[in-house]
């Protein structure tokens, strides 16, 4: 893999071809591999090794970017002049500050403190994984669909990977990480169950015990009962409670504020949720993964974004807290810093917090705990096709999937047919019962959390599907 | 690059391969965008590799690399061997492909104008003067505009001895306008939701679409909105605008109509698909009216789902999917082609891109236009109680593609043949087979325009993908409206 000199020293190649006032380089990529099986088959099976290289020129407040995978010198070139050509024609943006030195990177300092230090994220084992030991995995979890009766589909997947970047004024820094995951799907005749699990480190992804718990929730499901549509309380797994909770983040952006485009704008240091949310973004937690770095470099620090309730503030880039001192906002949206969340320049969204992790309560309850409280409700194990319908109010809708049961008296009655819900986030984020410990979890339309379980009343299903 | 791929076969042929393909993509690209007045990103990008396919042992195997040097492209198709080794340790029968004729092929896309030999100057000043015009509405307080290339040169050859060279373009272009006032944020986008109108054309697309002409109109409509009244609930008759009924075909018939989707082979992410095997030319799937085919051929228009091959070297085709209402076809593979007593693939096989394994996407589904005589204005004439909605804003349906429910941008309350009063936040939701019989009309072939959706996903790693829907502005019955707003 391309290491931190190696890529020094293309850097430096790239710095001779630039004849911009500034060059930023990226470089990202690495080694990945999935196995995905269905119908009890490993029916596709790919690896990929693909390493690229990002060029940022700068011309007094132009800046514009191009990308190859090629690192010849021809390619390299031709990625310099595409960047400076790109830049060149536009009329300079007084907001584009310069790029960030060392210092500057690594001093960001906000309130809710300096990022401590990262955990390690590379784990040899995970790094060395071969299709064998994949399939080996694959193999385990089709015996428990075959004990069961039932079909199953899914995915292993390993990787290592890496980010750096190197700018003009001395920047340089690079993180490398490996992931793992397992997702299972168990399939009876009219039920499904679903579980999935991803770490940086491959022995901490359980492909036995995922496929255990997806094939008891097909089994428990099975011959799903419908029930109308209404407002239930819900029990939403720490998957499904990720996937619609993740909705939101992309509005904890100053330029999403600026843009009059969040559904924050107005209401930052207003109670919007129930006292017992209280949410971080934080890189350096445990059980997060990621660069501690954003696209300009700057570290990423850990940023208090709701705390019992109450929004406290939104994540920044470097430009975009300076155009926020400058904005009608800029008392009304709490501390104004730039936090280390920034996307690569040039780009319209600004920033995003992609490391959240609630906070514990103190009455944490496990699912099993919640459900035993319940009279009436209903588990959902997954969210699916979630997508904004209204932006302001943050409705969402979607549907339920793969393991939706009534719960009655404290206990799970079996399966039900599935729902589609429309929620404002708001309302459900201001009406959470109780939770759990939260934990690592993945879902399919969001990026992985730390999220707990959730026990939600009044939770909106509006209509109910075929299955 | 025939030297490239040979080097991938033949090590493939060695190492125990009784199948193999290599595909040697040069992908180029180029992202322009304007928000408030300001560049908001300027960006090419290029990415060359390639990925080789095999059987080995009965089973699959995929690895591709950015690495074209002899060394490297042997070691990718000998890591292609292993992997289709591995996954043949958990298999339940090998596969089996239909049988192809191997060709010699030439394809590109016709282009008029190159959109890379364009100016980025002028490009960025069109966006900046679209802007302008859209922020030049009082009320008007975001203004967001991009402006899209890629071209794709792949060269495709198989151990059955195909040889393709295929040369892609597309473009897409559009805008949109977002007005914020007291606890509302309302949307319009031109000429379509999501980046606007995509083709597989040059740059005469740009040409075509009227940005600058239609910007203010597109900037009063989003203010406008503001004051709407708010789309009501019940059951109600609806026209669907051509681009939203694009999504609606996408969704409720492209991806069920998936083969491997069916076969139960996306059902850990994607889903599964109500078209059991069983439905095939005996669902009733929608109204006499209803006519869909996947066309990839370059006759049905420049769709993002027109080539001349897929990747895996079968000829594009027409297939009828839904004829009079009656369900008659799949989207389907050289694999998956037996399960439905096909001896030929459907030719539907697709990739993101040279390291992504190919795999079963829609290509131009599209809904044939009515045969009548028919124009938007006059279907709304012909309608005494409804609502007519526009422009995509939200869309979500259930892994079996059962319940769907979509939010538009704009509704107009139709009474008695005639436009009343404009409704903001219309929805409506419905189960697909139970919609598509309720079509009672559907314009003529003025009115029918191939939309393009540049963002599909599917599979695992997640793969993006155009796909073409052609459609006309069409009129349903009593569909379920509103209830995206029901108890809330």
């Amino acid at each position: 893999m391309l290491d931190q000199d190696k890529a020094d020293d293309i850097f430096q190649r790239i710095k001779k071809f630039s004849t911009a006032d500034e060059t930023e380089v990226l470089f990202y990529g690495g080694k990945s591999a999935l196995t995905r099986f269905a119908n009890n088959t490993i029916h596709q099976n790919v690896a990929e090794e693909n390493y690229v290289v990002s060029v940022r020129t700068a011309f007094g407040g132009r800046t514009a970017r191009a990308t190859t995978n090629k690192f010849d010198d021809e390619s390299l070139k031709r990625a310099v002049q595409s960047s400076e050509s790109l830049a060149k024609v536009q009329h300079p943006d007084p907001d584009l500050l310069p790029m960030p030195r060392p210092e500057q990177a690594g001093e960001a300092a906000v309130g809710g403190g300096r990022s401590t230090s990262l955990p390690s994220r590379h784990f040899e084992e995970t790094a060395a994984i071969t299709p064998e030991p994949r399939a080996e995995g694959v193999r385990k979890i089709v015996g428990i669909a075959e004990r069961h009766k039932l079909t199953t589909a899914g995915v292993f997947a390993s990787g290592e990977s890496f980010e750096g970047i190197f700018n003009s004024r001395g920047l340089s820094r690079w993180h490398t990480q490996t992931s793992a995951e397992v997702s299972v799907t168990m399939l009876a005749a009219d039920s499904s169950g679903w579980q999935k699990a991803s770490s940086p480190d491959v022995t901490k992804v359980d492909p036995v015990r995922l496929a255990e718990i997806a094939a008891t929730k097909a089994v428990e499901s099975a011959h799903p009962r419908e029930i109308p549509a209404g407002k239930y309380t819900v029990i939403l797994e720490p998957a499904a409670a990720l996937d619609i909770v993740g909705f939101m983040f992309w509005d904890y952006s100053g330029v999403a504020i600026l843009d009059q485009r969040s559904f924050l704008t107005g209401r930052i240091g207003s109670k919007l949720f129930g006292e017992n949310v209280t949410i971080w973004d934080d890189v350096t937690h445990p059980l997060q993964a990621g660069t501690p770095f954003d696209g300009e470099g700057v570290s990423r620090e850990r940023v208090g974004l709701v705390e019992n309730g109450v929004v406290k503030r939104v994540v920044y880039a470097r430009a975009t807290a300076e155009r926020m001192r400058r904005s009608e906002y800029q008392d009304k949206v709490g501390p104004i810093a730039a936090t280390g969340h920034g996307f690569p320049l040039p780009n319209e969204m600004g920033e995003v917090p992609l490391n959240i992790v609630f906070a514990p309560v103190n009455d944490a309850q496990t699912v099993e705990q919640m459900i035993a409280s319940t009279e009436r409700g209903v588990l959902v194990t997954r969210l699916w096709y979630i997508r904004e319908v209204e932006p302001f109010e943050k409705m969402l809708t979607g549907m339920t999937r793969d393991g939706t049961f009534l719960i009655e008296n404290g206990r799970v009655q079996g399966g039900v047919r599935n729902f589609r819900f429309n929620e404002s986030l708001i309302h459900m984020l201001s009406n959470v019962e109780s939770m759990s410990i939260p934990m690592r979890a993945a879902g399919e339309e969001s990026f992985e959390m730390v999220v707990p379980a959730m026990k939600v009343r009044d939770f909106n299903f509006t209509e109910v599907t075929k299955f | 690059m025939k030297d490239v791929a040979f080097w991938a076969l033949n090590t493939a042929a060695i190492r125990g391969a009784s199948y193999a393909d290599a595909r040697i993509a040069d992908d180029r690209s180029r992202a322009l965008s304007t928000k408030n007045g300001k560049v908001g990103s300027a960006s090419d990008a290029e990415s060359f590799g390639i990925g080789v396919r095999v059987i080995a042992n009965g089973a699959w195997g995929y690895a591709a690399s950015d690495d074209l040097s002899r060394a490297a492209v042997e070691a990718t198709a000998a890591r292609a061997v292993d992997i289709a080794k591995a996954s043949a340790k958990v298999k339940q029968h090998d596969i089996q492909l239909a049988p192809e004729k191997a060709v010699t092929a030439e394809w590109a896309t016709p282009v008029q104008i190159d959109p890379f030999a364009t100016s980025v100057e002028q490009n960025i000043e069109l966006l900046l003067k679209i802007d302008s015009e859209l922020r030049s509405v009082s009320g008007v307080t975001l203004a967001e505009t991009n402006m899209n290339f890629r071209r794709e040169e792949q060269w495709f050859a198989s151990s059955e001895g195909a040889s393709i060279h295929q040369t892609k373009y597309t473009t897409g272009a559009g805008y949109a306008a977002y007005a914020f006032a007291g606890n509302e944020i309302q949307k319009r986008s031109y000429p379509s939701s999501y980046g606007g109108q995509w083709q597989n054309k040059g740059y005469e697309l740009v040409h075509e679409l009227k940005l600058v002409e239609n910007a203010r109109r597109v900037g009063e409509e989003a203010v406008a909105l503001l004051k709407a009244d708010q789309g009501p609930e019940g059951v109600f008759d609806i026209i669907l605008e051509g681009s939203q009924l694009g999504l609606q075909i996408h969704e409720s018939v492209g991806h069920p109509i998936e083969l491997d989707r069916a076969l139960g082979m996306e059902a850990n992410f994607a889903g599964t698909s109500f078209l059991t095997l069983d439905k095939l030319r005996t669902l009733r799937y929608g109204s006499e009216l209803v006519n869909v085919v996947a066309d990839a051929r370059q006759e049905h228009g420049p769709g993002l789902g027109t080539f001349g091959f897929d990747e895996e070297g079968v000829p594009a085709q027409c297939t009828p999917i839904i004829t009079n209402g009656l369900f008659t076809g799949y989207l389907s593979s050289r694999e998956t082609a037996h399960t439905i007593g096909l001896n030929r693939s459907g030719g539907t096989l697709r990739a993101e891109g040279w390291n992504r394994l190919p795999i079963i996407r829609m290509t131009n589904v599209s809904i044939l236009p009515g045969e009548k005589p028919l124009t938007c204005e006059q279907l709304i004439a012909d309608t005494d109680d409804g609502i007519y909605m526009e422009t995509n804003r939200s869309w979500s349906i259930d892994d079996k593609r059962y319940n769907f429910q979509f939010g538009c941008e704009l509704g107009w309350e139709i009474k008695h043949g005639k436009r009343t009063r404009m409704l903001k936040n219309p929805s409506y939701s419905g189960i697909t087979t139970e919609f598509w019989n309720s079509m009672d009309a559907i314009c003529s072939r003025d009115e029918w325009v191939l939309w393009g959706i540049p963002h599909c996903g599917k599979g695992q790693p997640q793969q993006v993908m155009g796909t073409g829907h052609g459609a006309a502005p069409s009129r349903f019955r009593n569909i379920k409206v509103g209830s995206a707003y029901k108890g809330t």
